[in-house]
């Protein structure tokens, strides 16, 4: 069952662990210090105004950061593939939820933010004028 | 099997006979091989992780829409959060996991005394990341940026501040005299700014209470904001500056509706997650102890592997977290 | 975190001997700390069978009440919106949720798969120690002062009601939540690790097709509902404003996280009771399963579906018209898969020796109840007419078919089927057979009328009605003691096979898959070598023996074994 097909670490001393991928310790520091640089590099973005392109360029470095992680501290570039499935998987089902809700939610917040449809507006200035939700009129 | 060399059995067992179980003292009754074992243990590990994902990914969506609906709402309230305190815990988190990942390293290698001392560093990293989450959450609270109805508490003693009692006026005049609340009364709610508080009305309002079993709303409980806020960037800058001083979103006249939400989350995420800290540093601990008794060696250690990847879960959080709630421009 | 470590050293296996897990050790401690899937599957057995119990006397009460159009003396309707509610969250959460899974599946799964044990075997106690905890805190709710919020925990009013119970009730759903994750998380390992050799993925009996998709589904969907409870929780005490308007929070939301959850749950509830049928209805018409790979596949098309129609449960409940649309189109495609599983079975069923035992006719029992809980399921999933059906009794009685009718009896079918298996012992048939049909007749009289009393408009969870409706709610009462009386023979056929039935034989049913080549009971360690994987399904090479009163897998029979064995298609007789 122990997969013959790790790829060979380089650091010499030949004490390859029974079963599962010995990650190098020079990949290891890399990856830390890279993880920090990103860190202030993220931090240091954020002065820049870029508008919407702001939390893009965040989220993009943080899911870098992420994905670094993954692959050298959790050793998932060298794991089984129905592993990296499962957590790439389960990312997704986390993706639907946002998604499925996003889109509920922008729907209602043309229909109600959006102040009164324009038919229920007639009836209201027609009708009841003084009523509060008369005054949140179409924009 | 075939790849189980000769001289990886540290352990002098009795009998290095054919059989996986008297050769490998760790292996369970069920399981054929060391291989079978580990494998097992860390998809285990890994449907677990997934588990945690969604368990926060919910969370996550929650802050997309709360976001979506009200941006003004994040990007105002963003600048109360200490972004240099974050950014300095983003970094010891990291390095935390850093040191875990080589306590694996170290366990792989049959390193004990490397072993040991990454774990210790692994559980100073994450004892550092409470002490500061404990001096962010305590400034908060003092400050009254909290959950729910406590972030429209107002200031109680005499700081010299005129907004304690312009707030308090603002309650005594919106306040409905007839929501009369148990739970709430040593929580006084307030409206969330005078202007809009008492100029325009609840956009809708729960029907009067008839059944007994429904609890009346906190007096003045602001309403669902559907109003816009102008510009306010040259203000945010200003209070930015302010951000220290007690209280002083009580008295800013720019503060959208509902900033408390923003609060609520980050309490409500943060906190998660820091219980998720706590239960990785007596994780910790236990594998701390465990290595020092010599149990892992390159044959066997599984546990610092397992544990190590819950540890990295919990910085994988952190790592969006960060940016989520610290760095709105 | 020690739980989850497989890798511990437990004591090496003394050698198998005569005794089985039941006498393997003996004390109340061997059982409460008990590392033995079975002993697992058994305590959870009992435990599940004691909440059906108490969920069947609250839904007694219930119907009971509905006998009168009017308020009565003994029950208050808040008393009435109490019993509701606790039949719901009772059968739900603790009975249905983990029964097949749980406790046949515990039972079952590693010896079908050829296995000593599960993955995790201490993650599998835990489980069971956290099923028990979540159900005692469902009992202090009842202390605190109970709850009526309905199963659903619907907010603003879960957030406000001022009875006591509800933060207990939602602590103790979300422990629920985990024992349920956890037994997901071995089963799944379980199925990938450790599968004997010749045991490949399209060797698997149905069965664990099945929980392996019911697996995926409680590991990725139960954290939704953990978390979102937490969140119901935390806004109770603390206010934070996610779901309650009056903060400024979105109670629809609430109910997209809870539905994004609570549909796949129904998929946790009926895909392994799909299994069971898929296994009683093959081994006891004696007939290779009809469309192996469409039956396997369609599980898991399912698992994955179930996950893209939760918003059918939102269509008047302020979901944007969009979404309403969106999900309405895809809910459609779940009924798919599961015709599929219904044309196999049936296919399954044609030119079979059928052997129409208890355990058989709790299958065609399901044909029949799946069927008209799917289709009924079309109505309510078409936008315009849900307008008019939603929260009526209509729906109540669509998802009792699909919930009680369906799952509900599967997993006391496979209750009968496996019952030998897990005591040694054989029950009456008779007393098995007229429990069957005393169920069968009782819930089509209890919840066919509730089709017609919801498309006359008779809406769900009221406490009075108009008087013209009482007729139908009449009926329905005499339909639900019937089946109460139904499962009060059921019970006490299975218990007093516990003392007093014959021994049963390794096979008595004439099965392939691994579970019948083991001894009845069990030994403790299932089987003292690894066994030999054939077709779980190619039931030619078994036949009656007379010596061992019950069936048995003849090896010289096997034309891949023995090339002289003479040709034999199709059933045995």
């Amino acid at each position: 069952m122990s997969s013959p097909s790790h790829s060979h670490s380089s650091h010499g001393h030949g004490e390859q662990p029974l079963v599962g991928h010995l990650v190098p310790m020079s990949t290891l520091i890399g990856t830390g210090l890279g993880l920090i640089l990103l860190t202030v590099v993220t931090v240091a973005v954020v002065e820049v105004d870029l508008g919407e392109l702001n939390i893009v360029i965040a989220l993009a470095i943080a899911a870098f950061k992420a994905t670094l992680v993954c692959l050298y501290f959790m050793h998932l570039r060298w794991d089984k593939p129905f592993n990296q499935l499962m957590f790439f998987g389960s990312i997704l089902f986390v993706l639907l939820l946002m998604l499925f809700c996003l889109m509920d939610v922008g729907q209602l917040r043309k229909t109600i933010r959006g102040g009164n449809p324009t038919g229920v507006q007639a009836v209201l200035d027609a009708e009841a004028p003084t009523a509060p939700i008369a005054k949140n009129k179409p924009q | 099997m075939t790849a189980i060399d000769s001289h990886a059995h540290s352990h002098g067992d009795a009998d290095h006979g054919h059989h996986a179980h008297s050769e490998y003292p760790f292996l369970a009754h069920h399981f054929e091989s060391p291989a079978q074992q580990f494998d097992s243990g860390k998809l285990g590990m890994w449907v677990f992780l997934a588990t945690e994902i969604l368990f926060f990914g919910a969370l996550f969506a929650l802050y997309a829409i709360m976001r979506a609906e009200s941006p003004e709402v994040f990007k105002y309230a963003s600048h109360y959060l200490d972004t240099t305190m974050g950014g300095i815990n983003t970094c010891v988190l990291i390095l935390s996991s850093m040191t875990m990942a080589m306590a694996v390293h170290f366990a792989q290698r049959s390193k004990q005394g490397p072993l040991v001392f990454c774990l210790f560093l692994t559980f100073l990293g994450a004892c550092g990341f409470l002490v500061i989450k404990y001096f962010e959450y305590t400034h908060k609270i003092h400050a009254n940026l909290v959950w729910g109805p406590g972030f429209y508490k107002p200031v109680e003693h005499g700081d010299g501040h005129a907004g304690g009692h312009a707030a308090a006026d603002a309650h005594a005049a919106t306040a409905t005299p007839s929501s009369p609340n148990a739970v709430m009364t040593e929580h006084p709610v307030l409206g969330t700014n005078p202007g809009l508080a008492s100029n325009s009305p609840p956009l809708f309002k729960l029907p009067p209470v008839e059944s007994s079993t429904i609890k009346p709303l906190p007096a003045g409980t602001p309403g669902v904001s559907l109003v816009g806020e102008g510009d306010e960037t040259q203000h945010q800058a200003e209070v930015a500056e302010a951000a220290h001083e007690e209280k002083v979103h009580l008295t800013d006249p720019e503060m959208p509706l509902n900033t408390h939400r923003f609060f609520g989350i980050y309490f409500a995420m943060t906190g998660l997650h820091g219980i998720h800290v706590i239960i990785g540093m007596f994780l910790i601990g236990w594998l701390m102890y465990g290595a020092a008794k010599g149990r892992f060696n390159s044959n066997y250690y599984t546990p610092v592997d397992l544990g190590g990847l819950y540890w990295h879960i919990v910085d994988l959080i952190w790592i969006f977290l960060f940016p989520l709630f610290y760095l709105i421009h | 975190m020690t739980t989850l470590d497989a890798s511990r050293p437990t004591h090496l296996n003394i050698e198998a001997s005569s005794d089985n897990y039941l006498t393997h050790t003996r004390g109340l401690l061997s059982w409460a700390f008990t590392l033995d899937h079975k002993r697992i599957g058994v305590m959870y057995m009992f435990a599940i069978l004691g909440s059906f119990f108490v969920g069947g006397v609250f839904a007694l009460l219930v119907r009971t009440k509905l006998l009168f159009p009017d308020a009565v003396n003994w029950m208050t309707a808040e008393q009435y919106n109490q019993a509701f509610t606790l039949h719901g969250a009772v059968m739900v959460f603790l009975v249905i949720v983990p029964s097949i899974p749980a406790a046949l599946g515990n039972f079952i799964l590693p010896i079908m798969l050829g296995a000593k044990d599960v993955a995790f075997p201490r993650l599998n106690l835990a489980s069971f120690w956290l099923w028990i905890f979540g159900a005692i805190f469902v009992v202090i709710s009842l202390l605190a002062g109970s709850f009526d919020t309905g199963w659903t925990f619907y907010t603003p009013y879960s957030t406000r009601t001022t009875l006591g119970g509800v933060v207990w009730v939602i602590t103790g759903v979300f422990i629920l939540g985990f024992s349920s994750i956890f037994t997901g998380m071995n089963f799944i390992v379980t199925i990938h690790k450790l599968r004997p050799p010749g045991m490949t993925w399209f060797r698997m009996p149905l069965f664990l097709w099945a929980l392996y998709s019911t697996a995926l589904i409680q590991v990725l969907a139960t954290p939704v509902l953990a978390i979102t409870l937490a969140l119901v929780a935390i806004e109770r005490v603390f206010h934070i404003g996610v779901f309650d308007p009056a903060m400024g929070g979105d109670p629809v939301l609430f109910q997209h996280f809870f539905w994004f959850y609570s549909h796949p749950a129904v998929y946790i509830m009926i895909l392994p009771g799909m299994g069971i049928i898929s296994e009683i209805i093959a081994v006891h018409s004696h007939r290779h399963i009809f469309g192996y790979r469409f039956i396997a596949f369609s599980s898991i098309a399912i698992a994955f579906f179930s996950f893209l129609v939760w918003g059918h449960h939102m269509f008047v409940s302020g979901q944007s018209g969009l979404m309403g649309a969106v999900f309405s189109l895809i809910t459609f495609s779940v009924a798919i898969p599961s015709a599929i599983k219904v044309f196999n079975w049936l296919a399954t069923l044609y030119k079979g020796s059928i052997s129409l035992n208890t355990p058989m006719l709790y299958g065609l029992a399901f044909l029949f109840l799946f069927t008209i809980g799917g289709l009924t399921g079309l109505h309510l999933g078409t936008l315009n007419t849900d307008i008019h059906l939603h929260d009526t009794y209509f729906v109540v009685a669509h998802f009792h078919y699909v919930m009680m009718g369906s799952a509900l009896i599967a997993m006391v079918g496979g209750l009968h089927h496996w019952w030998p298996k897990m005591f040694g012992r054989m029950y009456s048939e008779a007393l098995g057979k007229l429990g069957c049909v005393l169920v069968f007749v009782g819930f089509n009289v209890t919840f066919f009328t509730q089709f017609m009393l919801g498309s006359h408009g008779m809406p769900r969870r009221y406490y009075l009605y108009q008087p013209e409706f009482q007729i139908y709610h009449v009926i329905s009462t005499c339909g639900s003691y019937i089946m109460a009386l139904g499962f009060i023979i059921t019970g006490i056929c299975l218990l007093k096979s516990l003392f007093s039935g014959k021994p049963a034989p390794a096979n008595p049913w004439g099965g392939r898959s691994l579970e019948w080549q083991c001894p009845s009971p069990p030994p403790h360690d299932n089987f003292p070598t690894t066994p030999r994987v054939g077709d779980c399904y190619d039931f030619s090479i078994v036949r009656w023996d007379d010596s061992a009163g019950g069936y048995v897998v003849d090896r010289s029979l096997d034309p891949e074994l023995n090339p002289n064995a003479p040709k034999r298609a199709g059933a045995h007789h």
